[in-house]
């Protein structure tokens, strides 16, 4: 495993190397090499079960790898122990792809959760970021409402908000826009780009949404079969001779 | 040697909850079993350490353990007093007859009250909270784990074993000693109805009679090991939840396995307790 002495140099915002992960007798990551540079939006595609949501959870720690480094602003966190890997993952959103929103609190209370225990705002203020941060997804007018009560995509919206709550400057993403329609999923687009223009954030997006990552993305990463096929602009994967390239950007277009 | 015919039963529980997947077929069923078992076992008490040490840090819920608490005990209580109730009316009906046959009449109070307090009521109460409360959290840890609610809760680094697990098991162990002394309550009162339709008899007569001879070292140990059986309902239940796997139907095996296990230890630790309060405090 790579140590600290040998660290990315400071704009590197993930790098990630050699990273093998398997379930049972089932290899999921075959020796994975992955950097993000800071500022950068990066898109993991491929097939659904070919590992993206591992290698997101991989990058957060919620799944340890069987071998390989993972480099968070230049900090090793495979093997951290849990207190350092809390510290790390306090400067990192994430966007489940189904959201994960509590189900028994209410929107703003979802919001208001790591604020509250990882900030030491007084309660009216946590209150006000929580509605700033509603407001500024679209989502203002629901903060008292419970998940259950709302559409998939006010939840993914309800749950980016959660997710920014800290002011991470690195956010993942798992599907943000899996299973809505074309015109709430350009919404949702158009909220990373956003996001991206005003607070510079890193983003690493695992989407099988050819058009998203399209619109989002500076770099496209590949995965097929626990291997990077291509990692570069889209272009990049255009001239690619590949035939499950050939075959996903002809299914996806 | 009760605790060895329980062996089995627990064996054959923890297969039944399916908490983990049987080993290669090629090994005799036994030998999975036994694997299986120490396995869970095993997964069990790292779980159980993790969740003790987090009880005991700065950073403790106390919001989230008061809502619990009143989720956990408070919400209880109607069903522990009327189990409580229906054990007080049954021993007066069931013990009047016999009693009666060998001219120990009145000798029932006592036999009310010392059955109520030192074994009926702790038991029933572990029992009857364990079926409601045990399938609530292994249902609601569960739903969360499926839906990715305790992986959002790590990814935002909070302890999960904190928030959830701690919480939950520190308002189970709290809640139950309060839940058996309500059930005691209206157990005894409840037998006093009975028996006084049968034949009159004043509450106070009653009372008096049933607690002649009633010391604290009778009533505040089979009430005070309700605790080791809140400690197992909620450290059995959240284990379950919090460990679900295949969806919905993974909740429903949580929520079944969470019930039945910590029954069936609540049972098992009844006979090691009861053995250690004759031993320390007869």
């Amino acid at each position: 495993m790579t140590t600290s002495s040998n660290a990315p140099a400071i704009e590197t915002s993930v790098a990630a190397t050699g990273l093998r992960k398997s379930f049972g007798g089932l290899k999921v990551l075959n020796g994975i090499d992955l950097t993000v540079e800071t500022g950068e939006t990066i898109s993991v595609l491929g097939r659904s079960g070919t590992g993206k949501s591992v290698l997101l959870k991989l990058l957060i720690g919620l799944e340890k790898p069987d071998a390989g480094s993972i480099q968070i602003d230049g900090q090793e966190i495979a093997g951290l122990p849990m207190q350092q890997l809390n510290e790390v993952r306090k400067g990192i959103g994430f966007l489940f792809q189904q959201a994960a929103l509590y189900d028994s609190l209410t929107l703003i209370q979802n919001v208001e959760f790591p604020l509250s225990r990882h900030t030491t705002l007084p309660p009216g203020e946590r209150k006000a970021r929580a509605e700033e941060l509603l407001k500024r997804v679209g989502m203002s007018s629901d903060a008292e409402k419970l998940p259950a009560e709302i559409s998939g995509g006010m939840k993914k919206r309800a749950g980016l908000a959660r997710a920014l709550a800290l002011d991470p400057k690195l956010v993942m993403f798992d599907e943000p826009t899996a299973g809505l329609d074309p015109v709430t999923a350009a919404e949702i687009a158009q909220l990373i780009l956003d996001l991206k223009k005003a607070h510079q954030i890193t983003s690493l997006v695992v989407t099988h949404d050819l058009r998203t990552a399209r619109t989002i993305s500076d770099r496209f990463i590949m995965l097929h079969d626990g291997n990077i096929l291509v990692d570069g602009t889209f272009e990049d994967l255009e001239r690619s001779k590949h035939p499950f390239i050939i075959e996903f950007l002809k299914d996806a277009s | 040697m009760s605790i060895l015919f329980a062996i089995p039963i627990v064996l054959a529980a923890v297969a039944i909850a399916g908490t983990q997947p049987f080993p290669a077929a090629s090994r005799p069923a036994w030998i999975a079993l036994a694997v299986d078992f120490l396995r869970w076992l095993g997964d069990l008490g790292m779980f159980a350490g993790r969740v003790m040490r987090s009880m005991f840090t700065r950073s403790f819920e106390g919001a989230e353990f008061l809502r619990q608490l009143d989720s956990i005990g408070s919400k209880s209580l109607p069903l522990a007093a009327l189990a409580g109730a229906a054990t007080g009316v049954v021993l007066s009906m069931q013990t009047r007859d016999s009693l009666t046959r060998f001219g120990a009449k009145s000798m029932l109070p006592a036999v009310i009250v010392f059955s109520l307090i030192k074994e009926t009521g702790p038991i029933i109460t572990g029992l009857v909270v364990s079926g409601r409360v045990g399938a609530g959290i292994g249902a609601e840890l569960g739903s969360m784990k499926v839906t990715e609610q305790i992986d959002a809760m790590e990814a935002s680094a909070v302890d999960p074993y904190q928030y959830l697990a701690a919480t939950r098991v520190l308002a189970c162990i709290v809640a139950l000693p309060l839940l058996t002394l309500a059930a005691d309550f209206s157990g005894i009162l409840m037998g006093w109805v009975a028996d006084t339709l049968a034949e009159p008899v004043s509450l106070r007569l009653f009372v008096n009679k049933g607690m002649t001879g009633a010391t604290f070292n009778d009533l505040l140990p089979p009430t005070l090991k309700t605790a080791v059986f809140g400690w197992i309902i909620g450290m059995v239940s959240c284990f379950q939840g919090m460990n679900t796997r295949g969806g919905t139907a993974g909740v429903g095996r949580s929520a079944t396995s969470a019930v039945l296990l910590s029954s069936l230890f609540i049972i098992l630790a009844d006979v090691l307790l009861v053995r250690l309060i004759i031993v320390f405090f007869s």
